[in-house]
């Protein structure tokens, strides 16, 4: 019963050292592959952590093995222990020690608390991206770019993007594991933080404070793209398609969008902000952040925002179906 | 010849009711506490059956955000702080060798106090929904009637009502400890558990007031729309955070350290030796209840409060892992040389050891700021917490149970189906909560509903549910174990374990005057001190002579009511009912105030033979 207790609290030991060591996990969500110089401090600032720390259980755990082997009640064992009081020596040892090991920790992570407050949005090579969390979707403003966009955000690689986070209405965060840890979006505050993507790909973000009952529901996708692509994805997105949709279909769609949805939603510049912008809907890969981006799943949410995101702002405006094809097909030939 | 059952004058239901004893009052603590642990496991036990699979569908949006506050906060508030006052009232005044805590009316108020606050809480279920905030509620989410429903209202009234009964519990022990121990008793000679619910009185008193003013604030955001909380009226969202957590920090050590000084008492007992470094036990606790109000902004990193704050408050953070690290190697030296007994209390105190460095280790890797910005909100903080309040504060309440039931209820649990609830807890907490380690750090927020398949999220989160099954056999085992150990266990002797405190010295169950002469403290350990010199009981301070006992009173029950039906009031803006309720409340105080009432006395020849040192 002693030792399986034993073996059993090492199993989990040696699963974080091997989890660790593989850098195990789905790539592009997982903190423990990371894909920018954000992320790997924030790693090896685990790890090292996580090396001293497993040194200690192991030297608990050894000691309290042996204890509890060693000094088991025996049959027929009478008298009394020595009633030990204390040791002067060993308690001092077990007070310097993990002072030693403490400060061992404090001062790499004091040195990179302040590296990552660092504010390069004075930088010429930085891409500023103001960022701004509603229930429950983002909004991302590149304000030296002129474009906006809502639920995907594009960067370049090797860039420094430097953050501004706030919110609409309640306290949201934002968190892209892949890349780097999470700041709070609060509203009414404005708070800064830079990343970096050092290769292209797509990494899932998620909002980490509790918002209300989509919660769980607010992901996002930041696209990294490599500096060329991204300055051709900027060209496209301040030249809006003049005319890509010529048929009826979508036309009809187009008009419907114009007398219903626009309070809410801008396409190319008209419209409101209340709704993520659609200009360039068309080119998403998800829809409301996490559905597969397919006609199919389009119609679901049109017919029913609440069955798959409840709580969100988005009303169910009871639409007929030659509504919703003719809004279908307009929307997905919003494309740049 | 008469006993000590002439002396009770009230029985039944209304004797439970109109009680100030504080260990009557300590077994209702322990028995609403089990009822709110049985209410919130279940809470649990649902949210982990929607997160089984990828996309389930059982309970999401708004309702599973009901259920993750309702358990967090019943958990913390309903489940651990009432049974940590239960004990404290079961145990503390036996320790310390007095009759009653200082002030049985208060006491009494307290637990009515607490107890209609959790039913509050819970009717907010059958009445529109339940809070949705999380136990944090941070604003401007809970604050703003924009965003939810009344359920807000029972959280923050709830609340406010149990908090006014904790502050109230913990005044009492502050006093009582400071002035009621016996001839003898120095503060050095206290047994550990009484320090740390000394310790943790302290805490409740200047941790508690935070969280009052920061649920008044909530409260008139809320009910009539100020906007201390609202950035569009002027307020700041960050205020809440702070109040909350100037509370919310030291709470988790006002549910850990009692558990630490049970593990102190236990840990001796079963290996039969005294506790090693005791000075140094008292010197950390001290300490860390010290500590635990400087560094509540680990929970905030993320606010954007900056790094020289950040850095601060790591590092403050990072040095409570020194006085904790002592204790832990301090209980481990008491084992050492030893006669390591394993009772289901000791394996309870045994399992907690390795449990809780794991969880204190990841505390460790928690504090430090920039690793906290991936670890914050994430399953990874979830892990953390549940080790540490599971593996410390829920493993020192079994412990405690086990060990001082035979006191408590004058019966002993059973110890096979007590090692059964200890392996299926032990086992069941591991396989639940140690993969969340990984999946916050794999990118699962805390707090969602659910997951998106094939993101690397769907193993872990099924083994962490099978886990929650194991823990929910455990919790039956255990509620089988008491029902059956009251109608057919065996009966408990006074001293079932061979323990070192003064509890052990009496009767079980204590009789309703716990000591007929109040005894003379010759050393630690009082009741092994005088083993130890061949005697069998404690020398008596006084002579034999009648003791004075408070009446039972029925007002802290309907004091606390009327409290009760004003929240109704305020919740639906009926302020007649409202005011009604206030006035109960008052009316109470009034009579309460200009009403003599002296109590009673106990007669020598009322008490039993074996109380009054006659050996039958």
């Amino acid at each position: 019963m002693i030792q399986w207790q034993h073996v059993k609290r090492l199993i989990p030991l040696i699963g974080v050292m091997m989890l660790t060591l593989t850098g195990c996990g789905k790539p592009y969500l997982s903190a423990l592959d990371p894909k920018g110089p954000v992320a790997e401090m924030q790693l090896s600032l685990i790890k090292l952590s996580l090396y001293i720390m497993i040194g200690v259980v192991l030297v608990v755990a050894i000691i309290f093995t042996y204890v509890l082997i060693r000094y088991r009640k025996r049959p027929n064992q009478d008298g009394i222990p020595e009633q030990v009081e204390g040791s002067a020596k060993l308690e001092i040892l077990w007070t310097v020690i993990p002072i030693i090991l403490l400060i061992i920790l404090a001062v790499p992570m004091v040195s990179q608390t302040f590296t990552l407050a660092k504010d390069y949005s004075g930088e010429s090579d930085t891409v500023r991206v103001k960022v701004i969390a509603h229930q429950f979707w983002w909004e991302f403003e590149y304000p030296d770019l002129g474009i906006k966009t809502a639920q995907e955000l594009y960067i370049p690689t090797g860039k420094k993007i430097q953050f501004e986070i706030t919110s609409a209405d309640v306290i949201h965060a934002f968190w892209v594991p892949a890349l780097g840890g999470k700041i709070d979006a609060n509203p009414g505050m404005v708070n800064k933080m830079w990343l970096e993507a050092d290769e292209p790909g797509v990494y899932q973000g998620r909002c980490a404070e509790l918002c209300g009952a989509s919660h769980a529901l607010m992901d996002f996708s930041v696209i990294a793209v490599s500096s060329g692509e991204f300055e051709d994805w900027v060209k496209e997105m301040k030249t809006p398609p003049t005319e890509t949709v010529d048929a009826d279909l979508a036309k009809q769609g187009e008009e419907f969008f114009n007398q219903s949805c626009i309070t809410c939603h801008a396409v190319n510049g008209t419209g409101g902000n209340f709704g993520p912008d659609l200009s360039t809907f068309g080119d998403r890969q998800k829809i409301a952040g996490i559905l597969e981006f397919n006609e199919e799943n389009l119609e679901r949410w049109l017919k029913d925002p609440q069955g798959v995101k409840p709580g969100n702002k988005m009303p169910n405006l009871n639409l007929n179906d030659e509504q919703i094809s003719g809004l279908v097909e307009y929307l997905v030939n919003l494309k740049r | 010849m008469s006993h000590s059952l002439s002396i009770n004058k009230r029985t039944g239901i209304w004797d439970w009711l109109t009680t100030v004893d504080h260990k009557k009052i300590g077994i209702m603590y322990l028995a609403a506490a089990g009822l709110f642990f049985v209410i919130g496991g279940i809470e649990a036990f649902l949210m982990r059956l929607q997160l089984m699979y990828p996309n389930n569908d059982l309970f999401v949006g708004s309702t599973f955000n009901q259920l993750m506050t309702m358990h967090g906060t019943t958990m913390i508030f309903f489940v651990a702080m009432p049974a940590i006052f239960g004990f404290m009232n079961a145990v503390v005044p036996l320790q310390i060798g007095a009759r009653d805590v200082a002030f049985p009316f208060l006491n009494s108020l307290g637990f009515w106090l607490f107890f209609l606050g959790g039913i509050l809480l819970n009717v907010s279920w059958f009445a529109g929904g339940a809070p949705e905030g999380g136990w944090t509620a941070y604003a401007p989410l809970s604050s703003s009637s924009l965003y939810t429903g009344t359920g807000l209202d029972y959280y923050v009234l709830g609340l406010q009502i149990s908090g006014a009964g904790s502050l109230m519990g913990g005044i009492n022990f502050l006093v009582t400890i400071i002035n009621m121990r016996a001839p003898g008793m120095t503060f050095m000679r206290m047994p550990l558990f009484t320090w740390t619910s000394f310790v943790i009185s302290a805490l409740i008193l200047f941790a508690f007031p935070p969280l009052t003013v920061g649920l008044f604030l909530m409260f008139f955001d809320r009910l009539f729309d100020a906007n201390f909380f609202d950035p569009t009226g002027g307020g700041n969202v960050v205020i809440w955070e702070h109040l909350f957590w100037i509370f919310g920090h030291p709470e988790v050590y006002i549910l850990v350290l009692p558990a630490f000084g049970i593990f102190s008492e236990v840990i001796p007992t079963f290996s039969k030796k005294r506790l090693f470094g005791y000075h140094s036990m008292v010197f950390a606790t001290v300490l860390i209840g010290f500590l635990g109000f400087m560094v509540w902004v680990h929970h905030m990193f993320t606010v954007g409060l900056g790094p020289l704050a950040n850095s601060i408050f790591a590092v403050a953070t990072m040095a409570i892992a020194v006085p904790t690290g002592i204790k832990i190697f301090n209980w481990l030296f008491t084992l050492w040389g030893g006669q390591i007994r394993f009772t289901t209390a000791n394996i309870f105190a045994l399992g907690f050891i390795p449990s809780f460095v794991m969880g204190g280790v990841t505390g460790v890797m928690l504090a430090m700021a920039p690793a906290d910005f991936q670890f914050q909100d994430s399953y990874f903080v979830v892990a953390h917490f549940h080790y540490v309040i599971l593996g410390g504060t829920v493993f020192g309440l079994f412990a405690g149970l086990y060990y001082w039931w035979p006191k408590i209820f004058g019966r002993m649990l059973n110890e096979t189906l007590g090692k059964w609830h200890f392996w299926l807890f032990f086992i069941g907490f591991h396989i639940t909560f140690f993969p969340q380690h990984l999946l916050g750090v794999w990118g699962m927020p805390r707090r969602v509903f659910t997951y998106l398949p094939n993101q690397g999220l769907d193993t872990g989160n099924f083994i962490s549910t099978v886990g929650a099954f194991f823990m929910g056999a455990a919790v039956i085992v255990f509620l089988f174990n008491v029902i059956w150990t009251t109608k057919r266990g065996e009966r408990a002797v006074n001293d079932p374990w061979d323990g070192r405190s003064l509890e052990w010295s009496i009767s079980s169950p204590a009789p309703e005057y716990n000591f007929a002469q109040i005894p003379q403290i010759r050393g630690l350990d009082a009741y092994w001190v005088e083993k130890m010199a061949g005697n069998k009981e404690m020398k008596p301070s006084e002579p034999l002579g009648e003791i004075h006992m408070p009446s039972p009173s029925i007002l802290p029950l309907i004091m606390s009511l009327g409290l009760f039906i004003s929240s109704f009031g305020f919740i639906y803006h009926n302020y007649y009912i409202a005011g009604a309720g206030l006035l109960i409340t008052f009316a109470c105080m009034f009579i309460r105030s200009i009403k003599d009432d002296h109590g009673y006395h106990i007669k020598p020849d009322e008490m039993s033979e074996r109380d009054r040192g006659i050996t039958a």
